[in-house]
């Protein structure tokens, strides 16, 4: 009875202990778990802060169907509802109150800002160029838009810093809004005012963005409708054909969807999807799992019972974690319990197979093998410790606590709460009836070998001719964003002209001035390749906000009042617009001669800040900037990054204390993954090794050792070869997954290698249950649209089952059984 | 002064011979599916010394595609097709709407409404008064937005022929676009 005791005593404090763990522990919930943990330092730093940074933050905004007026409609009027909220920034949807304040800008600051000033600008031949130029496009179908600012800016610098800032990737404007290429879209930018982390302000904004979506769609701005019908109402044909629109707004608005995309999106739509998945799908495999063992135990009390060890080893493994890496990672949590699911098995095996046994032949008989299929499991988990992602690390741990946990409470506790009138379901002619079934094969032994070999043989053979294209080797392979998101959101980017940034030059320095004299001088050395049509083109913070010596040069440049006009009488001789006409331009040079410049205050109300701000980073004593690269073709991205380097490596020294380097964040990231991904396959292998070496101790024989593998790693191999036949490429989820068939199924093994004879007719049934259970809870993940999930359910499901059948086909060794039974039962 | 001493002239008769007139014009016009011509445009400004004048080709094909090809002194090219405004220039183009140019809107719209005979579009933009016969006719055209630059402009045209497109500003800076060569089908 002390025993008892002490034994409830050690395992309750081991609880409570775990349990005051657990609450003080700190949780994140992004994915950074699947990021790798360690890579350099400067890429540390630019993941982190593109993360934070202003592209973090951007929604992208597209609305599809209906008809185009109505979907300018309904931007307009989101717009004007998503500017009056505070979560956003801003809001940009080509309207022109916005590129107004943008214009007035440009014009205002326009001689310090303009690529094109310097001392020979405005001397006489630079003017008269300046001038017969602005005189054709005088002519010109837009010029007499032109026509209000040629006395203030005969030279043009307001348009061709405009046409600068805006690229050629800027949308088209149409009623007011921004579309796409074809038409087919109108777009919007909005932008988040929290940080990007934060993905709770984040959800925030899109529920607004929703809100203002079916607000607009139910009763569209009826502006523009009303404004036609007016000046229609003198028309009587007009008025009527305009009548509908004005008499049911919200028709007009009908088939006009909703289209989001952008980082804070996908973060957003990731944290719900994992949650969803993982608790939803938990939850439902939680309720069959439970319901195939109630159907068994029939009894609430043993079911409840049957769950403490893997309750125990949660907790223990969630413990473990935040003890060994000081945070928990959400996905630890939503995968953790289904890692160590393995642990329902135990409390399985001990009420079903040892029920028929008293506690000290449980000890003798089957514990042992228990022990060694939880051991095996722990060695193949310890393999992914050392990997380099985080989330596998914490999953490696927490299935390590776990399921030492759970065995020890499964060998330890149950024993001493375990019910003294346990009402069993009697499984005994489930096993006997499995058991006669394999005694039946026993005959045709010799054929099922065959066939096992035969199928290894496919397997290994399907996987070598595979083994190019077996593993992806992109990053992007474990993100939780299904392919049809990503390409919504490639399809919105080309439209909205806002590549995702996969190539970009990085300039450092220790001052914003710094970092903008490098870029101006870095954007100066592409320019051949922009004109060689090799590079598309270069954005570039300072193209927003020139560095102060450039300013300074381009003030220093401009001519007093008394010059200029003197060249002015000499530049317009010849030419058809009449310079005595631009007393403002002189006015306005002179009065920039002594203007203040421009500091990043200046850009305060317009869409530039957003710009300028989404290139330049700040960090103490640090300051990034960031030159993203657009490729030529935007029909094939490819940018020859080698040649960008190249000329950079021939720009001369660099000012002290800055420099500038060329990225390809796609290429580096997958570089680091494939790293982990070797990193991975070699601990998994190692882990194999280990197993090997176990199984020889705890049997002193190799030949034992090898009959237990065996069917396991035909299991693997022929999931492996599955699903490479199915064209899926497997990732670091797939790879876990194999881990796990080795992992469970060799408690299937080990059983059946046990006894001479093969298992006790109840031991079977044990098994049977403890397989069906996984089976049906890993099936279930394959429903998920999360692909790490899917990955892994795919992986699993199939292959305990397989290895379950393998085992009992290859391993069993009964006699052909009592075939009087048989007639007796008929 | 010449257009109101015109008006004021032609006034009376014109309201009177409108309805049917117009109408006639217009079913006369909107038999041409395509047509073509070239054209000598001068703008008068009073930023110029002297006006400045530009050539090129002028091609319509109905319902709704109007170009305007400037070929000197800068090669440029504007393309209206439906709503959509498609402009060339040094190797470049963008495209945009229509309404986010109501400087040119008058102009072309204008003038495509009325080289496709279509009446209740040109009525939309404009206040329509006509003068003369089919045989020598001039549309007056008024923008009716309050806003717009453009104080009127007038088309002149012999039959299905446009021969004359003057743009008059508020400001009273004007075009002047002289068609040639109109060959219709």
């Amino acid at each position: 009875m002390r025993g008892r005791a002490a034994i409830l005593a050690v395992w309750l404090l081991g609880l409570a202990l775990a349990l005051l763990v657990v609450v003080r522990a700190h949780y994140i919930a992004d994915l950074s778990g699947f990021l790798p943990a360690r890579p350099t330092p400067m890429q540390q730093l630019l993941v982190e802060q593109l993360r934070e940074g202003a592209g973090a933050r951007t929604v992208m905004i597209a609305l599809e169907g209906g008809t185009a007026t109505a979907r300018a409609a309904v931007s307009r009027s989101m717009a004007a509802t998503l500017r009056a909220e505070p979560a956003f920034e801003s809001i940009a949807n080509g309207d022109s109150a916005e590129s107004e304040a943008d214009r007035r800008f440009v014009f205002e600051h326009r001689y310090l800002l303009s690529p094109a000033i310097d001392v020979g600008h405005f001397s006489v031949p630079g003017l008269h160029q300046a001038l017969a130029e602005t005189t054709d496009a005088l002519a010109s179908p837009g010029g007499e838009w032109l026509k209000d600012l040629v006395p203030h800016d005969p030279t043009g610098e307001t348009l061709a810093i405009i046409d600068r800032l805006a690229g050629e990737r800027a949308p088209h404007v149409r009623d007011g809004a921004w579309v796409s290429a074809d038409g087919a879209r109108a777009l919007m930018i909005a932008q988040i005012a929290a940080p990007g982390s934060d993905l709770d302000a984040a959800s925030t904004a899109l529920a607004a963005i929703r809100a203002a979506f079916a607000a607009a769609a139910r009763a569209p701005e009826s502006g523009s409708a009303r404004s036609d019908a007016g000046t229609a109402s003198a028309g009587a044909a007009s008025a009527g054909a305009a009548r509908p629109s004005v008499a049911s707004p919200s028709a007009a608005s009908a088939g006009v969807r909703l289209l989001l995309s952008g980082p804070p999106v996908f973060a957003v739509a990731s944290r719900t999807q994992i949650e969803q998945a993982a608790v939803r799908l938990s939850i439902a495999g939680s309720v069959l799992v439970l319901g195939v063992l109630l159907s068994v135990y029939r009894s609430l009390g043993a079911l409840l019972l049957g769950l403490a060890p893997v309750a125990s080893g949660a907790l223990v493994g969630i413990a473990a974690v935040a003890l060994t890496f000081g945070v928990v990672h959400g996905t630890t949590l939503g995968f953790g319990s289904t890692l160590i699911g393995e642990s329902v098995d135990y409390s399985i095996y001990f009420f079903i197979g040892a029920s028929a046994l008293t506690a000290s032949l449980w000890r003798t008989q089957l514990w042992p093998t228990v022990r060694l299929g939880m051991l095996v499991s722990v060695c193949g988990f310890a393999s992914l410790v050392p990997a380099g992602f985080p989330g596998l690390a914490q999953l490696g741990v927490y299935s390590i606590g776990g399921l030492l946990t759970a065995a020890g409470v499964t060998r330890f506790v149950l024993p001493v709460l375990r019910p003294r009138q346990l009402a069993l379901r009697d499984l005994t002619p489930l096993g006997t009836r499995c058991a006669r079934l394999l005694g039946r094969t026993r005959r045709s032994r010799g054929r099922v070998q065959g066939c096992a070999v035969l199928l290894g043989a496919a397997a290994i053979l399907i996987l070598v001719l595979e083994r190019q294209r077996l593993w992806s080797h992109e990053l992007s392979s474990l993100s939780p964003i299904p392919p049809s998101a990503q390409q919504l959101d490639a399809r919105l980017r080309a439209d909205l002209g806002a590549a995702d940034v996969a190539q970009l030059i990085v300039v450092h320095g220790s001052s914003l001035e710094s970092v903008l004299r490098e870029a101006e001088r870095t954007a100066e050395a592409l320019a051949p390749l922009i004109q060689a049509h090799l590079v598309g083109g270069v954005d570039n913070p300072a193209n927003f906000l020139p560095s102060r010596q450039t300013q300074l040069a381009r003030r220093a440049s401009l001519p007093d009042a008394a010059t200029l006009r003197q060249r002015l009488r000499t530049a317009g001789a010849g030419l058809a617009l009449d310079t005595e006409q631009l007393e403002p331009f002189v006015r306005d040079v002179d009065a920039a001669r002594g203007a203040a410049l421009l500091a990043p205050e200046s850009l305060r109300g317009t869409s530039i800040e957003a710009g300028f701000e989404a290139l330049v980073l700040e960090a103490p004593d640090h300051w990034t900037a960031l030159l993203p690269l657009h490729a030529a073709d935007p029909l094939h991205p490819a940018i020859d990054t080698p040649q960008v380097r190249a000329v950079l490596a021939q720009l001369p020294p660099a000012l002290p204390g800055s420099e500038a380097h060329v990225l390809d964040l796609k290429a580096e990231s997958d570089a680091l993954y494939e790293n982990y991904l070797r990193a991975a396959l070699r601990g998994a292998a190692g882990g194999l090794c280990a197993i090997v070496l176990l199984i020889v101790l705890a049997r002193r024989s190799l030949q034992d050792a090898l009959r237990v593998l065996a069917p396991l790693l035909l299991a693997v191999l022929t999931v492996a070869a599955s699903l490479a036949l199915a064209g899926v490429q497997l990732t670091l989820m797939h790879l876990v997954g194999l881990l796990l068939i080795v992992a469970v199924g060799s408690n299937y093994a080990l059983f059946f290698t046990d006894a001479l004879e093969g298992p006790a007719p109840l031991t079977l049934a044990s098994l049977i249950v403890a397989n069906v259970s996984t089976v049906l809870g890993f099936g279930l993940l394959m429903l998920s649209h999360v692909p790490v999930l899917t990955a892994l359910g795919a992986t699993v499901a199939p292959g305990t089952l397989l290895a379950l059948l393998l085992s009992a086909l290859l391993l069993d060794r009964r006699s052909a059984g009592p075939e009087p039974r048989e007639a007796h039962d008929a | 002064m010449r257009p109101c001493v015109l008006l004021l002239a032609l006034g009376l008769q014109g309201a009177a011979a409108a309805a049917d007139d117009i109408d006639s014009l217009m079913q006369l016009l909107a038999q041409h599916r395509h047509g073509e011509a070239s054209f000598v445009e001068q703008h008068f400004m009073k930023l110029l010394k002297r006006p400045v004048e530009s050539l090129g080709e002028l091609r319509f094909d109905a319902p709704d595609r109007l170009e305007k090809r400037t070929l000197e002194p800068q090669p440029e090219d504007l393309v209206l097709e439906g709503d959509e405004l498609r402009m060339t220039r040094h190797g470049r183009t963008r495209t945009a709407s229509l309404a986010d140019y109501p400087q040119i809107r008058p102009l072309i719209e204008g003038m495509r409404a009325t080289l496709a005979g279509d009446r209740a579009g040109l009525e939309r933009l404009f206040e329509v008064q006509f003068f003369g016969d089919l045989a020598r006719w001039t549309l007056l055209l008024v923008p009716r937005a309050p806003d717009s630059r453009v104080a009127r402009v007038q088309i002149e045209g012999a039959r299905d022929a446009l021969l004359l497109v003057e743009v008059r500003e508020r400001d009273g800076d004007r075009s002047l676009l002289t068609l040639r060569g109109h060959a219709a089908r």
